[in-house]
Formats: C-alpha cells, sequence, structure tokens
C-alpha cells in the first residue's frame, strides 16, 4: 500500500534549511565570544530552541504532518517545560 | 482446501505515529538528564563554568555541525527515494553513515584526552575537585555518553535502512521504515543541538 500522497521535500529546500542551521550555530558560538554575562545561557539556548523548532518543522516533516501529529509534539515539549518549572519552584523553595 | 494469499497491510500513517510515540520516550529520557543538569547547575553554577573550561569547544562545534549535515543527506535521502531515485538515496545514506562514524571519531578522541587527564567519574583526580565539578563531569560523560549510544544505534538502524533500499524492499512506494529511520537519526541531532550549548557554550 502506497504511502498517501506524501509532500516531498526538495534537495533544495533541504539544503536551505541546513544553511539557517549553520548560520544560527554560528551565531551561538559567536555570543559567547561577547561576553554578554549571564544572558548569553538565556540567547544561547533561544537559538538552540530556534534550531530545534526548524528541524521538528522541515527534516523531521512536521510543517507538512497532520494536525494531530503537530498538537502532540507541541505538547510533549509543554509538559517538559512545566516539569522543568515545577522541578525549580520545589527545588527553590525547599 | 485453498490457501489464502497474504497480503501485506501497512498503514504508514499510524506506523509513523507509532515512531513520535517512541521519539517521546526519548525526548523525556534526556529530558530528564536536562532537568538535573539545570539544578546542578544553578546550585554550582561557578564549579559548572570551571569544569567546562575543560571542554574543547571546538571539537564540540566540528560535531555540531557534522551532524546537522547529517540530519539533512538523511532527509535528502529521503526525498530520495519518494522519488523513485533508490540509487541516491542509498548514496545519501551511506554519506549520513560516513559522518556518524566522524562524530564517533571525534567523541574518542575528546573522550580519550579526557580519560588521559585522568579527568572521568570515579577517579584520583576526580575525587579532588570541588563538589560542582564533579557534577558537572558527571553529567557530561553521562549525557554525550547516552547519546553516543544514540548515535550507534541510529547508525545500525540506517545501514539497515540502505541494505533494505538496496535490495529493493525499501522503495518508493514502502519507505516507512526509511521515513522512521530518519526520524530516529533526526532526534540524535536533536539532543544534541541542545547539550552542545549547555555543555561547550558556558562562559
Amino acid at each position: 500500500m502506497k504511502n498517501h500522497e506524501d509532500h516531498i521535500s526538495s534537495y533544495t529546500l533541504n539544503l536551505k534549511v541546513l544553511l539557517i542551521l549553520l548560520i544560527l550555530t554560528t551565531i551561538s558560538i559567536l555570543a559567547v565570544k561577547m561576553h554578554l554575562g549571564t544572558f548569553t545561557v538565556t540567547l544561547a539556548l533561544i537559538i538552540a530552541s530556534v534550531k530545534v523548532t526548524v528541524v521538528l518543522t522541515y527534516f523531521m516533516h512536521l510543517k507538512f504532518e497532520n494536525l494531530l501529529l503537530r498538537l502532540m509534539v507541541g505538547g510533549v515539549f509543554l509538559l517538559f517545560a512545566i516539569v522543568i518549572v515545577i522541578t525549580f519552584i520545589d527545588y527553590y523553595f525547599r | 482446501m485453498s490457501t489464502t494469499e497474504h497480503s501485506e497491510y501497512i498503514d504508514s500513517e499510524t506506523g509513523k505515529l507509532g515512531m513520535w510515540l517512541f521519539l517521546f520516550t526519548e525526548l523525556f529520557l534526556f529530558g530528564g538528564l536536562f532537568i538535573v543538569y539545570a539544578v546542578m547547575r544553578s546550585k554550582y553554577s561557578e564549579d559548572f563554568h570551571h569544569a567546562a573550561l575543560e571542554l574543547n569547544a571546538f571539537i564540540g562545534a566540528t560535531n555540531t555541525v557534522v551532524l546537522l549535515v547529517s540530519s539533512m543527506t538523511v532527509a535528502m535521502s529521503l526525498t530520495a527515494i519518494q522519488k523513485n531515485q533508490s540509487g541516491k538515496a542509498v548514496g545519501l545514506i551511506f554519506i549520513t553513515l560516513l559522518l556518524a562514524g566522524i562524530f564517533m571519531v571525534n567523541k574518542y578522541f575528546e573522550w580519550g584526552h579526557k580519560i588521559g587527564l585522568h579527568l572521568y567519574p570515579g577517579s584520583d583526580v576526580m575525587k579532588t575537585l570541588p563538589h560542582g565539578e564533579i557534577m558537572f563531569f558527571g553529567l557530561y560523560f553521562m549525557m554525550t555518553g547516552l547519546h553516543l549510544l544514540h548515535v550507534i544505534i541510529g547508525g545500525i538502524l540506517l545501514t539497515i535502512v540502505m541494505l533494505r533500499l538496496r535490495s529493493g524492499k525499501i522503495n518508493y512506494e514502502h519507505y516507512l521504515l526509511h521515513e522512521n529511520g530518519a526520524l530516529y537519526w533526526h532526534l540524535v541531532d536533536l539532543i544534541w543541538i541542545f547539550l552542545f550549548p549547555l555543555l561547550y557554550l558556558i562562559t
């Protein structure tokens, strides 16, 4: 049984996505050299989150998948964020 | 008595969903370690900063680039098989595996250097370090080690995909295993995208 009409990502699209990822990586490395103090971590994590979103959306094809899957992935990350927040709330108020 | 021909019914949508469910468990496996890292880092920020100086950001960055490119090549191999270009698909998976090999070689040198300096969990040198630094190195070896294990598993999985592409068991009509193998490899890349700044780019 053939996979139903799957969207096919072009080779060019994949290449463009890689270039974006490499640019973001370069920015995060340069950001460290700029000595932004404590903000560096936040910036590095923000850039990492953008990279993860790009990989999920294009390489892992979520942009072209059905809504259920996208909601589930979003839900998992939201759940993880909640767990981290609760962990820190617990930890800091001990 | 007539024999019924067994027709293979492959529900690729559900098969893919099943793979995603498994990926969610992997995300929480590493997520748990990230939570430990977050708490320990907030508790021992000075020690973490100091211990991180031992890490080679250049190797880390190289490995990041290697994995990002490998993510592209495996995505391209999927494009290829969807376009019925199985030769290209095999070639692109082969390149992905080469990049995985480069990653493993880098890791070998990186860990080898640390172990040579007697910087590994439980070593004589490790016992003399401040508690926060012991935490950092413990997390470093645990997280990169678990990640390396996933690189190896991903490599084995993609090798199987490559062999099945060559035998025609995976083709432009049936490529669920290929798709799922690629998803697993992207997960390996995702984890490293977070590991890299947290371990190598601490100021």
